[in-house]
């Protein structure tokens, strides 16, 4: 064989971003069952017992489950994004350094980091529209309004930005032996603090634990959630919750990816 | 043609008392293997580190192909390749698939990739286990797919850090083979290893490095020829003496130096030097012998050897490589 040195075409910085794109697709594919378990069983046993059985037995109120299924959107959306992001990162940073990979690829440290955001964001679009068929499976019907289909949209891409963010930051600081007590000191509160099983408004009652709720950027996804498929019950303005969660998404990933140079380049 | 150049790299890590690198210079042609020997924390790591984009240097320039790894870190990673220490090997997919998904990292053409991969596998003797994930492959094996993998792109430098540390024997002369292989088509390599005989037996010239200071560079000959004689002749006698003896020893004829070793009483050698030789050493036994019974020390130990390339880190350093 020749092994010896060829200059290659040059290659676009672009292509080599989805080549590294096509790798993460490419794996969970091959994954598809076990991809779909992890990121469907907890909302679908939120939904059943909460919107469905609880109900069923009369513990909740008639329509309860209307005000449930937008808040366990933005919770799939937002813990999926995660998942998909912290975990391989820890992992890839600390003990298979598969990312090593990667990082020498032709292509600039910012990209490496962008992908796996993009690709946090895919895995958390399917989680989430996966949703809805089983909301209409388990509930019978599910909120929807066309004419608010861009707030939904909006939401959907907020929350998953908001989970990527939160994702890089566990991903480039936790250490790999610490990530276990990481993910449940950070995911229990994220997943009860993020007005998923109530509307923010209506904490008015619990006073602190509504202030408690809004340092939470899930809150905001929820709300924008209710506000765009639940426009009856009360929630938080979609703009207020635009403008919050943007500045979390910015605030995110801008010390989650100064976390990553700093994991990638001594 | 000129292909690596490092000037005066500087790189000290925040809250080190000192440099990892000091002060390191040297230059790499085209189609040359170069080898960075020293000991573990000499600053190997952290040289290849910067060439590879990796480590940023605090002071001194770095450049591949005459791109600057600052300026351009991704004009230099389109160069290279690199193999680690330990096993980065992508585990969600099989060795094949590793090798196909690092060519297209690097824009090598789909059906190019394809038929590489392919040949590289049966190249390094892994086509029979193209479709296994990378979990339970030994060392050797992953390190094998790893250098497999490094050479899908066609890299115009290819850096290798410490490759055969942890291997057993065989797999590390399957490695080494492959490596010879590469040298001999003309692939520029820099490989950095602990190792003296992997140094001199794959590399066209070695840097010694040693407290992230290159202390020397040449050809492993001349390295080993810069000590006083390419032979040495290794005496040991039966009761300790002074200088006297050793100054009769150096005036032997074809004896450059005489080095006073550590003796060990317990097992008969109290005495014990090693004589650096211009010439060949078994001339040499028996007038050293002579002298020896001159002082009436009786003979008890005689080892002919050739300088090697840790004697060379000795008479540098003053330690031994590990």
């Amino acid at each position: 064989m020749s092994a010896a040195a060829v200059q290659l075409d040059p290659i676009s910085r672009g292509e080599v971003f989805l080549a590294v794109l096509r790798r993460d697709v490419y794996v969970t594919w091959k994954e598809l069952p076990a991809f779909l378990a992890q990121v469907i069983l907890q909302p679908l046993f939120l939904l059943f017992v909460f919107g469905k059985v609880l109900g069923s037995l009369g513990y909740t109120q008639h329509g309860y489950a209307d005000l449930l299924f937008p808040g366990l959107l933005g919770l799939t959306v937002v813990l999926t994004s995660i998942q998909a992001l912290a975990f391989p990162l820890v992992a890839e940073f600390g003990w298979t350094r598969e990312i090593e990979d990667r990082l020498p690829a032709p292509m600039p440290t910012s990209y490496v980091a962008a992908e796996k955001v993009l690709f946090a964001m895919l895995r958390a679009f399917v989680a989430t529209l996966i949703m809805i068929p089983i909301g209409y499976a388990i509930l019978g019907h599910v909120p929807w309004q066309w004419k608010n289909v861009g707030w939904f949209v909006a939401a959907l891409v907020l929350g998953a930005l908001v989970g990527a963010g939160i994702g890089l930051l566990i991903g480039t600081l936790v250490q790999p032996q610490r990530i276990n007590i990481v993910f449940s000191l950070v995911f229990t509160p994220l997943l009860f603090t993020g007005c998923t099983q109530y509307p923010w408004p209506s904490l008015a009652r619990l006073r602190w634990f509504q202030v408690i709720t809004a340092g939470n950027p899930m809150t905001y996804v929820s709300e924008m959630m209710r506000g765009a498929l639940t426009p009856a019950v009360p929630h938080i303005q979609p703009w207020i919750c635009l403008v919050v969660a943007l500045g979390a998404i910015i605030l995110l990933m801008t010390v989650g990816v100064r976390g990553f140079y700093r994991r990638a380049i001594d | 043609m000129e292909l690596v150049r490092v000037e005066q790299l500087v790189k000290r890590y925040p809250k080190a008392q000192v440099n990892a690198v000091d002060g390191v210079s040297f230059e790499i042609e085209a189609g040359e293997v170069f080898g960075l020997l020293g000991p573990n924390g000499a600053g190997k790591t952290t040289t290849v580190g910067v060439l590879t984009t990796r480590v940023r240097p605090t002071e001194g320039h770095a450049s591949i192909d005459g791109i600057d790894v600052v300026a351009d870190p991704v004009g230099v990673r389109a160069q290279l390749a690199v193999v680690p220490q330990r096993s980065n090997l992508d585990r969600a997919i099989s060795i094949r698939d590793n090798l196909v998904f690092h060519a297209a990292y690097h824009g090598v053409p789909a059906k190019v990739r394809e038929t590489r991969a392919d040949e590289l596998l049966e190249q390094f003797g892994l086509a029979d286990r193209s479709s296994e994930k990378p979990d339970f492959f030994s060392g050797g094996q992953s390190q094998r797919v790893m250098i497999a993998r490094a050479l899908m792109h066609r890299p115009k430098v290819l850096f290798l850090d410490e490759p055969t540390t942890g291997l057993d024997p065989a797999a590390r002369l399957f490695v080494w083979d492959r490596l010879r292989e590469l040298r001999d088509a003309g692939v520029t390599l820099l490989l950095t290893t602990h190792d003296m005989h992997e140094a001199a037996a794959l590399s066209h010239r070695v840097g010694i490095m040693d407290r992230g200071k290159l202390l020397a560079l040449d050809t492993p000959e001349a390295l080993m020829r810069s000590l006083a004689g390419e032979t040495t002749l290794e005496l040991a006698a039966d009761q300790p003496a002074d200088g006297t003896l050793v100054d009769a020893l150096a005036a032997l004829p074809g004896v450059e130096r005489v080095e006073q070793l550590q003796g060990s009483p317990e097992d008969g050698d109290a005495f014990r030097v090693r004589l650096y030789l211009s010439g060949d050493a078994a001339p040499l036994v028996a007038p050293a012998a002579a002298v020896l019974g001159e002082q009436g020390l009786a003979l008890n130990d005689v080892r002919l050897g050739t300088a090697t390339l840790e004697d060379v880190f000795i008479d540098l350093t003053g330690r031994s490589l590990r």
